[in-house]
């Protein structure tokens, strides 16, 4: 009964039903990660650190403890009680030394102690009365400023295997890869550029700030409600920095209001956790923006060097990248995935890439849609930009020629399976945004971008009502529309409408571990799991009708929603239709659910390729992104109209990386823009319409042929915007974002 | 924290003038309001001035000038059938601050009284030559707006000194006045630059003109040698160069998050001819 072959003809997947969580969110039903509540709970509140970087020489919380509304106050020393474990080791140290700074301030925002009172007003009062003692020391938050000689240390020894003698001890990892002889490859060329181009680091600026209600009882059993792109690994690193069991911590995911990545770690869940253990009440934490801007995880900073050697035809000879990531005061920042990624659109018979993991006194980076890539991307496609433009080639047509395809050998190693990078190409070249005039003061830049996708461990289950409607419990917070995703898949395999599906986000007390809402494996890689959980309820239900029938299960077989008798020779029966099999499944051997679980490993990368036409005022060096169009490889579209949003959303944040948004620190290494006001996000009306085109190259790998589509989308636009500014402008733009300063300096230096 | 709705603005100065540490009255509450939950500013002594009788009135007086109560809020202002025609610089100035939501609230004097120097606002009022009526312990007294902000956060108001209504002179004959600012968005941002100019033209000659640059100094400037640029010219491109010299030579910026000595500099002359242009097609009778 099993549907492993890959399906071509759809009835439910590729429709745009209306999304199930649509009423909550437009009623204010829906529940965030603020709307939990808990009979005689707490409110928190953290005391950050004013300093970059500051030994902690003394804390003082008495006479903030002396106040009738405080029930709690944590510092570092009310962690990690571990009877069992001498210590925390690894990114389990990394995330604890974040949630609460131990000997050291390591940025401006870091948590130094936090309070529980009764109101939240007591917790923020009370804070003032928190007396710290700092010896402040020197700073550095540029990523090139703390790889040189003469850079104040941040923690010795952070540095692991990987990182080559005579690096400043704040280079902590080093990733090298490649193949061919890239020197031999610039001597072929016609043309070699260099170049070297810095990004800032940016927020992924959802709207909704962490928020969590925590409780946890002296006998070590506790619960957890927070916002989180995975409920998992918040319970995992709770309970370890905790000093509990994992399986005693049930965590639940509310509706979460946006993450891109920033929510798949932990900021104040331990702490709340913790405060709750020592009042021995619920408590509530809720970060402002300007915590979430000073102390969750941005994206990286980046410092790079781009060499690529073009023959006159457009053939690319060489191509070598020097990639230099700042993460702010921890290992993690993507200095390897921005090396894998930059080349990984084209075939290259020599190209060689490095990249450096750099810590500084800034937020410990998270994840940020495609994790390093888009800042690579930017650096190689404006180099190739400028070579199009010097040897007076068709960027499109340059790309096409060097294009990767199936059995290509990548950049970063592996021999690609199918893939639609040369389809998005070719859609570009026929869009008739790619031949549409420009006006003057117009230019307009193309990029392509390349992104792995991950699957991950995965565990759903789905159970039959007796009425015949389904619910599936899947364990990935749904970031992106995957409830209906996931639901259409079911509905595809189990022949029952879209509408008779309730698919919910289970706890973690319902499921087995499923991997974060990361690497756009959801609608992969539970996807996957749901379709095959479907198909293990539909052998069930095979199972009854061939009871009923007296006929051997083999001779059944599932189609339209119903059982049928598998060909002429296995009785002439009518269909059973699911709901009949389902009504009597009490009296006919017991509930009938399906479930599956695994770590897919078949996600299928994913490429696109991004048409922007952008408008400089030459005068104030103001850029209006005038028309864009997203063209991306989705493997398969299950619920279109999502896909599109995700190919929007990524170009929209894109746009925000490229012109506007920053992390502006002064030099007291404080930052200077903690709000939305001075963190410029686009507005609705910097937007225009984003135009896009769904290619559907089928991934092998999955049962529908769905690649992930989350994080591509995000790729191409640092670049590609850049290059149609600095086309626009008639200067070549390397420094993001392009603000109008920026551009108005370029100018007069032209 | 003490709140006070007084019913006048005697009894609003007598509060004020008998308060201790830090006063704030509040009208809109778009500012106070928002330094207060941010912490910023946690005033001792709230004064509610918004219940006081005329207010929210916008009044065309009978020789054609205008008198705005402090309440009036932005929404109100574009809403008007009338000063928007009379003084399109201004309402325009007004419209762009905020969201629909603060426009609601948001004042013409809360936006003075705020002391920023990238109050969008006060451009537009100081090229249209407005004045304000303060109330104070002394009685009331007229003073222009260019008069009422010293410095970041500063005004001239003295202890118990409370606006007690915005002036609008009458536009007269042959007038157009215009604000643009520089923002790196389209909407809802702080102004880089801001630009205000209010000129009045005999056939096609500038016979009179006030030009005002927003945050380019640590309050709004009146640029004299900006106007005389442009007074006694057709607005020709000598003289818009004159002008684009003249508010460039008047910036006293700082390097801040939002803009350079530089940028600020060179786009202030920019957006001095490009608003002097504006004004100049309105006292025409064109659209613009």
């Amino acid at each position: 009964m099993a549907l492993d072959h890959r399906k071509s003809i759809f009835n439910f997947v590729g429709t745009r039903p209306d999304r199930p969580d649509g009423l909550d969110k437009v009623t204010g039903r829906a529940r965030f990660g603020a709307d939990a509540y808990a009979p005689g709970m707490l409110h928190g509140a953290i005391l950050r650190s004013p300093h970059a970087h500051a030994r902690i020489v003394r804390i003082d919380t008495s006479k903030a403890e002396a106040l009738k509304d405080v029930k709690a106050i944590v510092t570092r020393a009310d962690f990690a009680v571990l009877p069992f474990k001498p210590g925390l080791e690894g990114e389990f140290w990394n995330v604890l030394e974040n949630v609460m700074a131990g000997e050291k301030a390591l940025y401006d925002g870091h948590a130094i102690a936090a309070v529980a009172a009764t109101s939240a007003l007591a917790a923020r009062d009370a804070l003032k009365l928190i007396e710290v003692e700092y010896e402040v020391l020197p700073h550095v938050t540029d990523v090139d400023n703390a790889m040189a000689a003469d850079a104040p240390v941040i923690r010795e020894g952070a540095a692991d295997y990987s990182v080559p003698e005579g690096m400043h001890p704040n280079v902590v990892r080093y990733h090298e890869s490649g193949h061919g002889d890239v020197e031999a490859g610039f001597a072929e060329a016609d043309l070699v550029i260099e170049d070297s181009f810095v990004t800032e680091a940016t927020h992924q600026g959802y709207i909704e700030p962490h928020a969590c209600l925590a409780s946890l009882g002296m006998d070590g059993k506790g619960e957890l409600w927070c916002t989180t792109q995975g409920h998992w690994y918040a319970q995992k690193y709770c309970a370890t920095l905790l000093g509990i069991e994992t399986a005693q911590l049930r965590v639940t995911a509310s509706e979460i209001g946006g993450g891109f990545g920033g929510k798949t770690t932990v900021f104040i869940e331990p702490v709340a956790l913790a405060l709750s253990r020592k009042a021995n009440r619920p408590v509530k934490l809720v970060m402002n923006r300007s915590e979430v801007f000073r102390s969750t995880g941005p994206t990286s900073s980046a410092s790079m060097d781009i060499k690529i050697g073009m023959k006159k035809d457009g053939t690319i000879t060489a191509a070598q990248g020097i990639f230099r990531l700042q993460g702010g005061a921890f290992p993690g920042a993507p200095g390897d995935l921005t090396a894998m990624c930059a080349f990984a659109p084209y075939d290259l018979t020599n190209v060689r890439q490095v990249g450096y993991d750099v810590i500084a006194n800034r937020p410990k980076q998270a994840a940020y849609r495609a994790p390093g890539a888009p800042m690579g991307a930017f650096a190689v496609e404006s180099v190739l930009d400028e070579l199009c433009n010097q040897l007076g080639l068709d960027p499109v047509d340059v790309r096409l020629k060097n294009a990767a395809a199936e059995g290509s050998k990548a950049s970063y190693g592996p021999t690609y399976e199918r893939i639609g990078l040369v389809e998005t190409l070719e859609a570009a070249k026929a869009h008739p945004h790619y031949s549409a005039p420009l006006k003057p003061g117009q230019g307009r830049g193309i990029s392509c971008g390349f992104w792995f996708n991950h699957g991950g461990e995965t565990s759903v289950s789905l159970a039959l009502s007796e009425d015949g409607s389904a619910q599936v419990m899947v364990g990935t917070p749904d970031i992106g529309g995957s409830r209906a995703s996931m639901a259409l898949m079911a509905a595809e395999v189990l022949g029952i409408p879209y509408e008779n599906i309730r698919v919910t986000v289970a706890d973690t007390a319902s499921l087995g571990y499923n991997d974060v809402s990361h690497g756009s494996r959801v609608t992969y890689a539970s996807g996957l799991a749901t379709i095959k959980a479907a198909n293990h309820a539909v052998e069930k239900l095979c199972e009854r009708a061939a009871a009923k029938w007296g006929i051997p299960v083999d001779a059944v077989k599932w189609e339209d929603g119903c059982a049928v008798p598998s060909g002429p020779n296995a009785g002439d029966f009518d269909p059973l239709p699911l709901a009949d099999i389902t009504a009597d499944m009490g009296a006919t051997g017991g509930p009938i659910s399906g479930h599956f679980e695994a770590t897919p490993e078949g996600a299928g990368v994913s490429f696109g390729t991004h048409i922007v036409d952008a408008e400089v005022d030459s005068e104030t060096g103001k850029t209006s992104i005038v028309r864009y169009t997203v063209i991306q490889d989705a493997g398969k579209a299950i619920h279109p109209t999502y896909v599109e949003g995700q190919y929007q959303g990524g170009a929209a944040q894109g746009i925000g990386w490229a012109l506007n948004e920053e992390y502006i620190y002064g030099e007291d290494g404080r930052l200077q823009n903690s709000i939305f006001l001075d963190y410029r996000i686009p507005v609705a009306s910097d937007l225009p319409m984003i135009d896009t085109v769904i290619v559907e190259v089928p991934n092998p790998g999955h049962p529908f042929g769905v690649r992930g589509v989350g994080e591509t989308g995000i790729v191409p636009p640092l670049a590609a915007i850049a290059n149609a500014v600095s086309n626009a402008a008639g200067v070549r733009m390397k420094q993001l974002p392009m603000s109008p300063p920026r551009i108005l300096a370029a100018l007069k230096e032209k | 924290m003490d709140y006070h709705s007084p019913a006048s603005f005697a009894e609003a100065s007598a509060l004020a003038q008998n308060a201790t540490g830090i006063t704030r009255f509040l009208a809109g509450g778009t500012d106070v309001l928002v330094q207060l939950r941010s912490e910023l500013v946690t005033p001792d002594t709230l004064i509610d001035i918004k219940k006081i009788n005329g207010v929210h009135d916008i009044t065309r007086n009978s020789d054609g000038s205008w008198t705005l109560g402090v309440a009036a809020t932005g929404a109100e202002m574009s809403e008007h059938p009338e000063l928007g025609h009379d003084w399109p610089g201004v309402v325009e100035a007004m419209d762009l601050i905020g969201s629909t939501q603060v426009q609601g609230r948001a004042t013409l004097t809360g936006n003075l009284c705020n002391g920023s120097p990238a109050a969008d606002s006060v451009p537009a009022m100081v090229a249209a030559g407005v004045t304000v009526t303060v109330t104070g312990p002394e009685g009331a007294r007229d003073v222009a707006v260019e008069n009422i902000p010293t410095g970041p956060g500063k005004t001239s108001l003295a202890k118990g000194e409370v606006i007690s209504s915005v002036n609008i002179p009458a536009r007269g004959e042959n007038g157009g006045d215009a604000y643009l600012r520089f923002i790196p968005r389209t909407e809802m941002d702080i102004a880089v630059v801001g630009v205000g100019v209010n000129l009045r033209l005999d056939g096609d000659i500038i016979t009179e003109a006030r030009v005002s640059l927003g945050a380019v100094a640590p309050t709004v400037l009146l640029v004299e040698e900006a106007a005389r640029a442009i007074i006694g010219t057709t607005l020709d491109d000598a003289a818009l160069d004159a002008l684009t010299a003249a508010a460039s030579a008047a910036c006293n910026p700082i390097d801040d998050k939002r803009g350079t000595i530089a940028f600020r500099t060179e786009v202030a002359g920019v957006l001095a001819k490009r608003t002097a242009k504006i004004a100049y097609a309105r006292a025409k009778g064109e659209q613009a």
